[in-house]
């Protein structure tokens, strides 16, 4: 099958002074891909002409490319990781587009993430709002025995819904107010409803949203575009269940 | 009074903030439609609770700033708040896309901005009786204020009757987005109630701005006797 592309093109980091003017969008052609081939293949190959011809290739992040870990994030017509539901960019096919299909690719847009070239972004944001609060101190040791402590089945299962999160950035990227509350609420929802994570329950919603606000996300109204742009689909609820928790843990401060 | 501050400045304050005030703005609306629904009983009973009301004096003022101030703090907040989402993403899309987001909750700022006009202009119409003065000054046959006159023989002006009914659409989108948005930014979500809550959001924002262009359409159509 033929694709038109038109991909971010942009040589250095952004400079907060000429946001936006680092780079521009530029049209390449492919006229035999297959439509087998995963999209990351698909550039892939568009590099390895480029290449041939002396011109630098496309840097896209990717690692495991079996959607587990996070690193793919290509905004894809519009719509993070492409146009299927609860799918990674790796994991999205070319058979998912119509032959002579013209696809824009674009990095994640957010002042939180800047570009650091081409469709690669710093997520270091992230990493940040994880340190402030995303885990459970332990001692370390032997591994406690898994049926040590009960936790109810429905309990489980929310946290475990919260806890699919790669943290990819897809949420932030389709927000339209580059609000990283999905996020943080996966992170929030993860641990409140397991027993472990109640010794530090108020302090881990206060330094996380503390943190989330300083990075400079945008504040959430509700739209929803963040879990239908999911690829683990993690429910909006994950957000009600941070707002319960930051008003709870300020009104006993 | 540090800590309220703290509070507000903080992403879920700002938010919680628009919530609260845009319930008891919403609150308001509620308790504006069932006074006025009186129109309907005649001069009478709608001059009467009018009188009612201004007799009312220092406990009338006191709700009157109570509300400005909630007004006023839903804009600054949200003024606030869309700035800072405009902040967050100084570069757009090329090709932007949306995927479930409605149209209401996509036009939010545009709706509350245009509220905003239409409140003082609603204001200066029928409260301090600027832009029609001639239906402001209008007496009863015992000398008082007659608002059944002024409601409607403006209304029956075509202009403004439509004014009215095109800013109670615009103001049908804002609750349509607002009372489910205000639901989930409080910390209601479940898994059977939420999709009620969407539906009814929709429903009773129609009510409401329904209950006004009806108002105002059975006064032009002639529904209700007109005064002049
Ligand atoms: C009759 C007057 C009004 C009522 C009843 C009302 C009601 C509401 C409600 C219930 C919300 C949802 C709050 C939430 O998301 O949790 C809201 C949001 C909002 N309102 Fe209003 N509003 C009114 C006037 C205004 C005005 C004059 C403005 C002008 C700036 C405005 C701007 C906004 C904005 C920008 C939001 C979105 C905030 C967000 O989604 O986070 N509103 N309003
Ligand atoms: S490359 Fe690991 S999730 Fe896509």
């Amino acid at each position: 099958m033929k694709v038109v592309l038109h991909i971010w093109r942009q040589s250095r980091p952004s400079t907060s002074q000429d946001f936006g003017q680092d780079g521009k969008m530029v049209r390449y052609e492919l006229d035999d891909v297959s439509a087998d081939m995963s999209f990351l293949e698909m550039l892939d190959i568009l590099n390895e002409r480029l290449t041939a011809k002396g011109e630098e290739p496309v840097a896209f992040d990717h690692d495991c490319r079996e959607g587990i870990c996070g690193t793919c994030s290509l905004m894809i017509n519009g719509r993070p990781h492409g146009p299927e539901r609860g799918t990674t960019a790796c994991q999205l096919h070319m058979r998912s587009f119509q032959d002579g299909s013209e696809i824009w690719i674009e990095p994640w847009r957010a002042k939180s993430f800047p570009v650091l070239r081409d469709l690669v972004v710093d997520r270091g944001a992230f990493d940040r709002v994880v340190q402030a609060g995303a885990f459970i101190s332990v001692n370390t040791g032997a591994a406690v025995d898994a049926n040590a402590m009960p936790v109810p089945k429905a309990d489980a299962d929310k946290a475990f819904d919260a806890a699919t999160c790669i943290g990819c950035g897809a949420c932030v990227a389709a927000c339209k107010n580059a609000s990283a509350m999905l996020f943080a609420g996966a992170k929030v929802s993860h641990f409140l409803h397991l027993p472990q994570g109640q010794a530090e329950r108020d302090r881990r919603v206060l330094n996380l949203v503390e943190t989330m606000d300083k990075e400079g996300f945008g504040n959430c109204t509700n739209q929803y575009e963040c879990e239908a742009a999911c690829p683990k689909e993690i429910p909006v609820r994950v957000i009600a269940d941070m707002n319960r928790e930051y008003n709870r843990a300020r009104i006993k401060s | 009074m540090n800590w309220m501050l703290d509070y507000w400045r903080s992403s879920i304050g700002g938010k919680v903030t628009m919530a609260i005030t845009g319930l008891l703005l919403f609150g308001f609306l509620v308790g504006h439609l069932a006074g006025n629904l009186l129109l309907l009983s005649g001069p009478e009973a709608m001059n009467e609770y009018a009188a009612f009301l201004k007799s009312k004096g220092a406990l009338l003022w006191v709700v009157r700033c109570g509300l400005l101030a909630v007004f006023v703090l839903h804009v600054i907040t949200g003024i606030r708040l869309a700035r800072e989402n405009r902040n967050a993403r100084p570069i757009a899309y090329a090709r932007p896309d949306t995927i479930q987001a409605s149209l209401a909750s996509r036009s939010m700022v545009f709706t509350g901005l245009s509220t905003l006009v239409f409140v003082v202009y609603h204001l200066l119409h029928f409260t301090v009786g600027v832009t029609n003065p001639e239906h402001f000054t209008m007496e009863t046959s015992a000398g008082g204020h007659n608002v059944y006159g002024m409601v409607t023989a403006s209304f029956s002006v075509v202009g403004i009757a439509l004014a009215y009914v095109a800013f109670q659409v615009v103001l049908f989108f804002h609750l349509a987005h607002g009372v489910q948005s205000l639901a989930h930014t409080l910390g209601l979500h479940h898994e059977r109630f939420t999709p009620m809550i969407k539906t009814a959001s929709v429903g009773v924002a129609a009510l409401i701005t329904g209950g006004n262009i009806f108002l105002v359409l059975s006064v032009l159509l002639g529904i209700v006797e007109v005064q002049s």
